[in-house]
């Protein structure tokens, strides 16, 4: 099978810097913009930091989904990449999304999806450099395992804060 | 025009509900730059013609939470939250770290100014489309981790109403059942366990029926003047700070040993010592037993000083809070006579969530059972046996300080006032067991060893008090001085992120490259840094309406701070009374003080200060 680049993602050693979301702006957007960053740090109860970016899914639902043919995938990369001209903003992906993780730019209103920065993506740079290594890239083959990595935030910190807090976890998100 | 600032301020009256929108004039940008600066002007502007009147838990007050220039572009962002301190009756600036400064910019504001009084417990929630005042009958008398959870929860929701998919939780400034009491030390909390906890900023709040400020920006930060070298800089410095690793592998949260058994600096019992070698109440037993996340950081931090502690089996199951933080470590350990990590790690959180500063809740309760062990508060007078070590009669007497109930009601009234009180009942002098500068208890950190505090004026001559975070220090140039700190809490970051080799160079670049002004170090130590200093330095001798400080009289240490150190290796050192005034007097003149400590009228007409030179004319 083809290997591609995909980010491995370890919720519980994120510290919440979300420098990823900073490197990540400055890269698409040119400014330190974090609502508009492809990676994004839910952290809905201090210490539960959850790390949502496209997880890749082998089947991509979102493509799918999309009435207007605005998304497609990478050849290279097998990212999903956005067509900005054609998406109306319709929304549809991210309901096709099993972790809803697309979202409408805060700027004009057009679906938002990582697209890895071409194979090199910035976030992962400064997470590693920073020896935390929440985010890091590998090259290995498309497999199923990936789309298990699209959930919903409040789902993942559930799980998360059990972890963290034990029975206390239950109560805190 | 100028950068790296929002270019507006929330101005919200509580009496009318009224919210408006200010600017503020680049030259007012220019000279008081943010945070503790900018909060000194505004002050000084709306209230200093009639200071000594302005009750600080009145309608009258001002509620300030202010960023600055660098703030979430500078690594570690914080807010500055500030107005008339109901301990020191002066200008303090209290720095916390905090999402919420980041996401208060975000949406459009570079900070938020609050007066009067709301009828009923209200919030503010601040987005992009500007300000709300909501109602938080169902969060007053919350705890902090019901507060985050029910806030988190009911502005997610609402933000989800209007925007398909999962929203993100904003930002929040809150106060605990402390701060709705009107303890005069209670802090404004944030992240469940960050706190501005200096100055007593969580009692203002609660006067004002505020509960809590939260915000939420869709917004990309503000412009900067020069992006690529913000860039390059932010890289730069950053990787200095990921080389300190001792620092971000154990935080703050292995001093509980060292500063003790190394520089006899510690606070233990009331600071009645300040040397203890008690193995067990090392890092080590912290980490291993209750770490749960070992790094764990702000917005654009990489130092990570925080770890989160959370106690997993038996009675205080559940309790989480950070690692405890050295300051918390010593005042709710050692300064209680208490020497076992799961008693300070509960202590710690129980103080978080009741929204004490826990340094000054652990300098009141520590100054209440010295007086208990001396036989001048009786059992009779607590209603327990408040003996050194009980973790759960300190648990016990902070809820009944936070519900002002019985003798908590008096020392809710902070360590300095509880002094003048007792002292009054039982005709004694307890305020020689007040360690207190100006009505702040004194941050963790002695000066008798000169190990770790070298000025000896540390806390005597600055003006906020026991804050250990901004000292007087000689000269008046050097890097841990107070007019150093004020740049860190006027440009708002976190002032952690200054100290490995080199950066502290570089930050005048920061300033430069995000303002688009060229920030000269002499300049600030020699001009702007001065207004602000000079400011709160005149405000602190005004103070009133309860409390004034005497020129002169009242820059002195702690009784304690006189009693030579009883054991460890540096038994027998305090400085003396007439070592402590000359260093006194020679920092009056350094910094432009009269002899009697007061700002000099040439010095204040140099700098424009017309009205602070008119208004001090009173005490001259």
């Amino acid at each position: 099978m083809e290997r591609t680049v995909w980010i491995v993602r370890d919720h519980l050693r994120c510290t919440g810097c979300r420098r990823c979301e900073i490197a990540c702006s400055l890269h698409h957007e040119g400014r330190i913009w974090p609502e508009a960053s492809r990676i994004r740090i839910f952290m809905p109860f201090p210490g539960v930091e959850v790390i949502h970016l496209c997880a890749q899914c082998d089947d991509y639902p979102c493509v799918e989904a999309c009435p207007v043919e605005a998304l497609r995938v990478d050849e290279k990369t097998k990212a999903v990449l956005v067509d900005r001209e054609r998406c109306t903003g319709c929304e549809a992906c991210i309901e096709a999304c099993p972790g809803q993780v697309p979202f409408l730019h805060p700027g004009d209103g057009k679906a938002v999806i990582c697209d890895l920065c071409g194979g090199d993506p910035e976030c992962v740079k400064v997470c590693v450099e920073a020896g935390y290594r929440a985010i890091y890239a590998v090259e290995e083959e498309v497999n199923v395992n990936r789309k298990l990595f699209a959930r919903p935030p409040l789902e993942v910190a559930q799980d998360i804060a059990v972890n963290l807090y034990g029975e206390k976890g239950l109560e805190v998100i | 025009m100028p950068r790296g600032y929002a270019g507006k301020i929330l101005d919200v009256d509580l009496i009318e509900g009224r919210i408006r929108e200010v600017k503020l004039p680049w030259k007012t940008l220019e000279d008081f730059f943010g945070g503790r600066g900018l909060a000194a002007k505004i002050l000084w502007d709306r209230l200093g013609d009639h200071w000594s009147e302005v009750d600080p838990l009145g309608p009258e007050n001002l509620l300030i939470a202010l960023t600055g220039p660098l703030t979430a572009f500078y690594p570690g962002s914080r807010v500055c939250v500030s107005g008339k301190s109901p301990l020191s009756n002066g200008v303090v600036g209290s720095t916390t770290s905090t999402e919420f400064a980041m996401e208060l910019k975000a949406a459009g504001y570079d900070g938020v100014i609050v007066s009067g009084r709301a009828e009923k417990p209200v919030y503010l929630l601040i987005t992009d489309e500007g300000c709300d005042i909501r109602d938080a009958g169902h969060l007053w008398g919350k705890t902090g981790e019901e507060t985050i959870r029910l806030l988190n929860r009911e502005v997610r929701e609402e933000l989800q109403r209007s925007r398909r998919g999962p929203q993100r939780e904003p930002g929040i400034l809150y106060i605990g059942p402390a701060g709705e009491n009107k303890v005069r030390n209670a802090a404004v909390m944030t992240k469940l366990f960050h706190a501005a906890g200096y100055g007593g900023y969580g009692a203002v709040m609660g006067s004002k029926n505020l509960k809590a400020i939260a915000a939420k920006g869709f917004s990309p930060l503000p412009e900067v003047a020069a992006p690529e070298t913000v860039r390059i800089l932010w890289r730069e410095v950053h990787r200095e700070l990921i080389k300190r690793d001792r620092m971000r592998r154990w935080g703050t949260g292995y001093g509980g040993y060292y500063v003790a058994a190394d520089t006899s600096s510690e606070p233990v019992r009331n600071w009645q010592e300040e040397w203890h070698d008690e193995r067990r109440f090392g890092g080590p037993n912290f980490q291993f037993r209750f770490w749960v996340k070992p790094y764990h950081a702000d917005f654009n931090c990489t130092t990570s000083c925080m770890k989160i502690s959370c106690i997993k089996t038996g009675r205080w199951k559940g309790d989480i809070t950070d690692m405890p933080d050295y300051e918390l470590e010593a005042y709710l350990g050692p300064n209680l006579g208490i020497f076992n990590p799961e008693d300070v790690v509960h202590l710690s959180a129980v103080i978080d969530n009741l929204g004490h500063s826990g340094i000054n809740i652990g300098n009141t309760m520590a100054f209440a059972a010295e007086l208990y062990q001396r036989g001048i508060l009786t059992e009779e007078d607590i209603g327990f046996k408040l003996e050194w070590g009980d973790a759960e009669a300190f648990d016990r007497l902070a809820h009944m300080i936070a519900r002002r109930e019985g003798i908590g009601d008096i020392l809710a009234e902070g360590t300095y006032r509880a002094a003048l009180k007792i002292s009054e009942m039982k005709g004694v002098d307890a305020l020689r067991y007040a360690v207190v500068a100006k009505g702040i208890g004194i941050g963790a950190h002695g000066i008798r060893s000169g190990r770790d505090y070298p000025a000896i004026h540390s806390y005597c001559c600055s003006v906020q008090g026991g804050d250990h975070t901004s000292i007087a220090y000689n000269p008046i140039d050097h890097m841990r001085s107070e007019l150093t700190t004020i740049l860190h809490d006027s440009g708002v970051y976190c002032m952690f992120n200054i100290y490995p080799p080199g950066v502290f160079d570089l930050l005048w670049d920061f300033f430069t490259a995000v303002r688009g002004w060229r920030l000269d170090p002499e300049e600030w130590y020699s001009t702007q840094a001065r207004r602000i200093i000079h400011i709160q330095r005149a405000a602190l001798l005004l103070g009133g309406p309860d409390v004034r400080w005497r020129p002169w009289l009242d820059d002195v240490n702690p009784e304690r701070f006189y009693e030579p150190l009883p054991t460890g290796p540096y038994r027998g050192m305090a400085p003396g009374k007439g070592r402590v005034e000359e260093e006194v007097k020679r920092y009056y003149q350094l910094i432009g003080w009269d002899e009697r400590g007061i700002p000099k009228s040439e010095e204040l007409q140099r700098l424009g200060l017309d009205s602070v030179n008119r208004k001090l004319e009173e005490i001259r």
